[in-house]
């Protein structure tokens, strides 16, 4: 076929479609302020500086977990664990801390997220498992272990450390503590993703696995060490959050894994991979929390939140194949 | 015949595992007999379903991600349905719900071009949004006639184990045989060639979630069967059906295996589990090994895929 | 019913785009009962997508196609199918999961005329309950065919399916459709063997640049005529510079040394050397291996046999990063394959830098941008069109694909077939780029589909036959014909007679 000249104008539709490609950032936040217009609108008076700061403590720890999900649907993968090993690392500093004391605490909890990481890295670069079956299978057994690990401490009580409630529950002005992590975090997270090596095949696989391979990349790398990296950023978040909730529970993340992937989703990550950016996740999760309050107000039961998100999920990425029209 | 025979053949092997698995049962445990058979067959019976459901599309060359959300909505519809009316007609009508709703996440996937399973991940949490939203506690009833259905025995069979084989061969032997069923191995196996042999492919995947819907209504139902009640968050039924299903000689990527495989499949790893019971081990280490074997089980079927399409 | 004027296919005017590509301005094709009609074309005529027209796969957007004097049904094959028109395809359409009998079910086709087919095309001892999966391709190709004619059509196109069947099944084949056409079947028949359809054909409708430009009847003499009407007024690709001959065979160790390499049941056995400063032609037909080779050479499969030598040392490469390492990169025939296309040609250009594990810190973004600079530069990537390099023109895709390794450096290239589908300006930059390449030392191995191009491009050429090489051509004797005799695995000189 001789496609040699293409000047061609394209339609409204497909120019619409990559501008939004091109800066999903602009038209994100467009929407968040209308979403916080119209939370106004519900309930005069609710927007406050205190209400921004809330908004954004509980919009942190979904947005460092919608990390997770970026950078492995960047390769056209997904991490179901990530909200097992939050919980899982949450629970284990609270309860560890009293035994072994903090710094311990911290790396053990660190370390089981890394384990669950390798594990699922193992299964995806090695056995070729989706990751979003592998990942549902180690979140069960992360689950498990938490289980019986819980039994050993459920005598010793718990204790979280006190920097991390510090973190999770302080101001500072208005702002939230956590904030002190966070910017650290995402700075770090977008500069990986736009000026290293590293974040360069990480889009480039999942964009053309072929062509990476044609290039010289060994998959297997790049794919453990992302695993190895999502469960180190999931155990953070947990540690993060366990400091904001206080109470530590079997449960304590696992509430936040569907938002985790409707913030990566919203901010416009492709779940097939090679598109995406982090800064859209962050407004993603800001977003899906200011959402939250609405649905809250609205006294939604939790059953239509679900079907919200579920929807939502749904809709973004069959537009997304439609604008861009991709398989 | 060869593929019938081979699809047996692998299905023979984990027979025979399975009564292996179960002499091993009754070693470690002497006084494992009839009662254990009994509760075996009838805690298998919901993931029996959910693997007949995984089975269905997998074999069509897809995944369905959402079954145990379906299976909640469908004992949630059928235990609300049975406070209302008589059994028989809260049943029928709960086997269409579960067929409508396989129906609709095929025909999002064939409409929308989003990839299985993507609208299956998204649907999942729709389902299990709607099935919070028909009861938002455990709660139903289930008629008495039902309860009974699944207790016992009958004749040398345990009663649950004789309604869960009648009821998935009751679909899949007929549609195995028809050219629907043919059509859903073709699609399965090489879509483009099946495009180009006249199989209308979408209708055809349709046709194959609906089907996996039905299973999971059966499943729902069967949930009601053992508690009395409908319970609206859904069980662990996603990664062992994905598990029983490759452990069946069902390939991950479709149009090889059958349906006895999956379902020997499921008693060889619910019978790890009583095994694990009957040692004396903490439920919740049970647990962790249980999920090992499934992980391990399907990164064996990874590896087994890997090596297939290099030769 | 079809009267005898009448013709039983008539397609007139057919055109087709994707998005900006016009891939068929103006196609015709009629076809009358008890004729075959060889449909013909280059690479990029625009034959593809007028079969999947024909054969209901793709609606055309304007112009008339009526089977038996009615508007064709599209959609699918099942309605072409209905419409009385059956395909057969290079690639056969059976499930390879489903054995014969549920094959013949599955798209409806009665059992015993299709065994009485099967029977007649040559092919014994098939029974209904074999799996698809493990008969020989040849088999599978005469099911197909026997299946299109168990149905009984009114017309029946084959697709290449003569490529790759052994040749007695050709010739019963062959046999078997000009015995059936003058019953009263139409028949259309594409391949690219000359011999073949000088042998069953009536007529030939030749496409060129997406319009047919010729019906031929066939007669001897004809092949030259369909060759001109195919290249059309032939492009001129330039020509070498006069003081620019090939210099002499370069002494000294070559880059690459194979003898006797085989890989798998498709590459048996090729020997040749490339030396630093040589461009070395590969010329072979579809499907004589040169795709293995091209993978085992860059790393892709590992050779089963043979010796494969980088720089004098024994090269069994696992990846294609061993390969790159030693210096031998790979341009695929497939920009697809290739390329990122939704990320930026800078991005595109600059993988290599990045998929080393060592290379996973922080870019060197200037050391970077100069060298993808440099590379555009040498290419003239016409890079207006910012962004992703999907919304480039082919001929600028191909190009990044080049300038990937033009940038990272290197001395040994593989070009599969580079100038596939893109314009002449950009082919005949490739060429200089390419002559370029070797006078600065690269070892350039360059497999192309175009005969053409060889003496453009290449300094001698070897000829890929079945698996093996079976000849080697110098630049100077390297003209069209003598490339096409070797490929076809002819004699040099012109033979008088055609056999099949």
């Amino acid at each position: 076929m001789s496609d040699a000249t293409t000047p061609e104008t394209p339609s409204l539709l497909l120019r619409i479609g990559r501008f939004l490609r091109d800066n999903p950032v602009i038209p994100l936040i467009g929407l968040l302020f209308a979403l916080i217009g119209i939370l106004e609108l519900m309930r005069p008076g609710i927007i406050s500086p205190f209400w921004m700061g809330n908004t954004m403590r509980f919009a942190i720890p979904l947005a460092m977990l919608a990390a997770c999900q970026v950078l492995t649907m960047l390769t056209g993968g997904i991490d179901l664990s990530a909200a097992v090993v939050a919980t899982v690392a949450g629970f284990v500093v609270a309860t560890a801390t009293p035994l072994v004391g903090v710094p311990l605490a911290v790396s053990i909890a660190l370390g089981a997220g890394l384990m669950v990481g390798l594990v699922n890295g193992i299964g995806v670069a090695f056995a070729r498992v989706h990751p979003l079956i592998m990942t549902l299978g180690t979140g069960l057994i992360a689950t498990g272990c938490l289980q019986v690990y819980q039994r050993y401490v459920i005598a010793t009580g718990s204790e979280i450390p006190a920097f991390l409630v510090w973190l999770g529950t302080g101001r500072t002005g208005i702002l939230p503590n956590s904030l002190y992590v966070f910017i650290p975090f995402a700075v770090l997270i977008l500069l990986l993703l736009r000026y290293t090596g590293f974040g360069r095949v990480l889009f480039a696989i999942g964009s053309n696995e072929n062509a990476t391979r044609l290039s010289g990349l060994r998959s297997w790398q790049l794919l453990m060490a992302l695993y190895l990296l999502s469960g180190f950023i999931a155990a953070l978040t947990g540690l993060l959050y366990v400091g904001i909730i206080r109470a530590p529970s079997l449960s304590l993340a696992n509430p936040l894994l569907l938002p985790s992937v409707a913030a990566a989703v919203i901010g416009g990550t492709s779940i097939f991979g090679g598109r995406g950016s982090y800064a859209g996740a962050i407004v993603g999760a800001l977003i899906l929390t200011v959402m939250g309050t609405m649905l809250t107000l609205m006294q939604l039961p939790e059953g239509a939140r679900r079907i919200i998100f579920g929807l939502i999920i749904l809709l973004v990425t069959a537009l997304f194949v439609r604008i861009t029209n991709q398989r | 015949m060869t593929r019938v025979l081979r699809s047996n053949l692998w299905a023979i092997g984990l027979a025979v595992l399975l009564l292996v698995l179960l002499g091993l049962t009754k070693l470690i445990q002497p006084s494992f007999g009839f009662n254990g058979l009994e509760s075996l067959a009838r805690a298998s019976l919901p993931f029996a379903f959910a693997t007949a459901a995984m089975a269905v599309v997998v074999i069509v060359g897809g995944i369905d991600l959402s079954v145990g959300s379906m299976m909640a909505v469908c004992s949630v519809t059928a235990a609300v349905l049975m406070t209302m009316m008589g059994w028989v007609p809260a049943v029928a009508i709960t086997l269409l719900v579960g067929l409508a709703m396989g129906a609709i996440n095929g025909s999002l996937i064939v409409v929308t071009r989003v990839p299985d399973i993507v609208v299956t991940l998204a649907m999942l949490f729709v389902w299990e949004g709607v099935a919070l939203l028909i009861l938002g506690s455990p709660g139903g009833t289930a008629d008495r006639a039902l309860t009974g259905m699944v207790r016992g025995w009958t004749g040398p069979v345990p009663s649950a184990l004789l309604l869960m084989l009648i009821c998935v061969f009751a679909v899949w032997w007929p549609l195995s045989r028809s050219k629907l069923g043919l059509s859903i191995y073709a699609t399965g196996s090489d879509e483009e060639a099946a495009f180009r042999s006249g199989v209308a492919v979408g209708r055809t995947r349709v046709a194959a979630y609906a089907i996996c819907g039905l299973y999971c209504a059966m499943g729902g139902l069967s949930l009601v069967m053992l508690t009395g009640i409908g319970e609206p968050v859904p069980g662990p039924y996603l990664m062992a059906s994905v598990a029983a299903v490759v452990l069946g000689g069902v390939v991950l990527g479709g149009g090889r295996g059958g349906m006895l495989g999956p379902i020997i499949g499921v008693f060889v790893l619910r019978i790890i589990r009583t095994m694990l019971t009957l040692m004396g081990v903490d439920p919740n280490v049970t647990t962790i090994v249980e999920g090992s074997i499934m992980v391990a089980v399907v990164m064996l079927g990874g590896f087994i895929m890997l090596r297939g399409r290099k030769t | 019913m079809t009267t005898e004027t009448e013709p039983l296919l008539d397609a007139s005017h057919v055109a087709k785009s994707f998005g900006a590509v016009r891939a068929l301005t103006d196609a015709s094709l009629t076809l009358r009962r008890g004729e075959v009609v060889a449909l013909m074309g280059a690479n990029g005529a625009g034959k593809s997508t007028f079969v999947k027209i024909l054969t209901g796969a793709l609606r055309p957007d304007s112009g008339t196609f009526n089977i038996k004097g009615r508007p064709a049904r599209a959609g699918s094959p099942a309605e072409a199918r209905r419409s009385g028109l059956v395909p057969v395809y290079q690639e056969p359409s059976l499930i390879p999961d489903l054995n014969v009998a549920d094959n013949l079910r599955l798209g409806g086709t009665p059992t015993e005329p299709f065994r009485r087919w099967v029977a007649e095309l040559g092919i014994e001892g098939l029974r209904l309950t074999d799996m698809i999966g493990q008969l020989p391709l040849a088999t599978l190709r005469i099911m197909d065919l026997a299946r299109a004619l168990a149905s009984d059509p009114d017309v029946v196109l084959l697709d290449e399916m003569t490529a790759a069947l052994p040749t007695d099944l050709v010739e019963k084949v062959l046999a078997t459709m000009r015995a059936q056409a003058d019953a009263g079947l139409g028949v259309i028949f594409i391949s690219h063997r000359f011999a073949e359809i000088a042998h069953l054909c009536d007529r030939a409708s030749v496409l060129r640049d997406g319009r047919t430009v010729g019906d031929l009847k066939i007669e001897p003499g004809v092949e030259d005529r369909a060759v001109e009407l195919m290249l059309g007024a032939r492009i001129d690709l330039g020509s070498r510079a006069p003081g620019e001959a090939p210099p002499p065979r370069p002494a000294g160790p070559p880059r690459l040394r194979l003898s006797g390499l085989a890989a798998g049941n498709k590459l048996t056995d090729v020997s040749f050397d490339l030396h630093a400063g040589e461009v070395l032609g590969l010329v072979a037909l579809e499907g004589q291996g040169q795709d293995e080779l091209f993978a085992t050479l860059a790393g892709f499969r590992r050779p089963t046999g043979g010796v494969y030598e980088v720089d004098g040392r024994a090269a069994a490469f696992g990846h294609p990063a061993d390969a790159i390492a030693r210096g031998v990169k790979l341009v695929p025939a497939n920009r697809s394959e290739a390329l990122l296309k939704e990320r930026s040609v800078r991005e595109n250009i600059a993988l290599p830098f990045s998929t080393r594990m060592r290379d996973w810190g922080v870019l060197r973004m200037a050391h970077e941008r100069a060298r993808v600079a440099e590379a555009i530069a040498r290419l003239q990537i016409d890079t207006r069109a910012q962004g992703e390099v999907q919304r480039l023109s082919g001929g600028n895709q191909q190009k990044v694909t080049i300038a990937r390794w033009l940038a990272h450096g290197v001395e040994t290239l593989l070009l599969f077939d580079p100038t596939r589908g893109i314009d002449v300006r950009t082919k005949r930059q490739i060429y200089d780029l390419v002559r370029e390449l070797a006078a600065q030392g690269t070892a350039v191995l360059y497999y192309t589909s175009e005969l053409q191009e060889v003496p453009l491009a290449c300094d001698r050429t070897v000829v890929l036959f079945n698996g093996r090489t079976v000849d080697e051509i110098s630049a100077a004797e390297a003209d069209q014909e003598t490339l096409m005799r070797a490929a076809y695995g002819l004699s040099r000189t012109r033979a008088a007679g055609v056999s099949a």
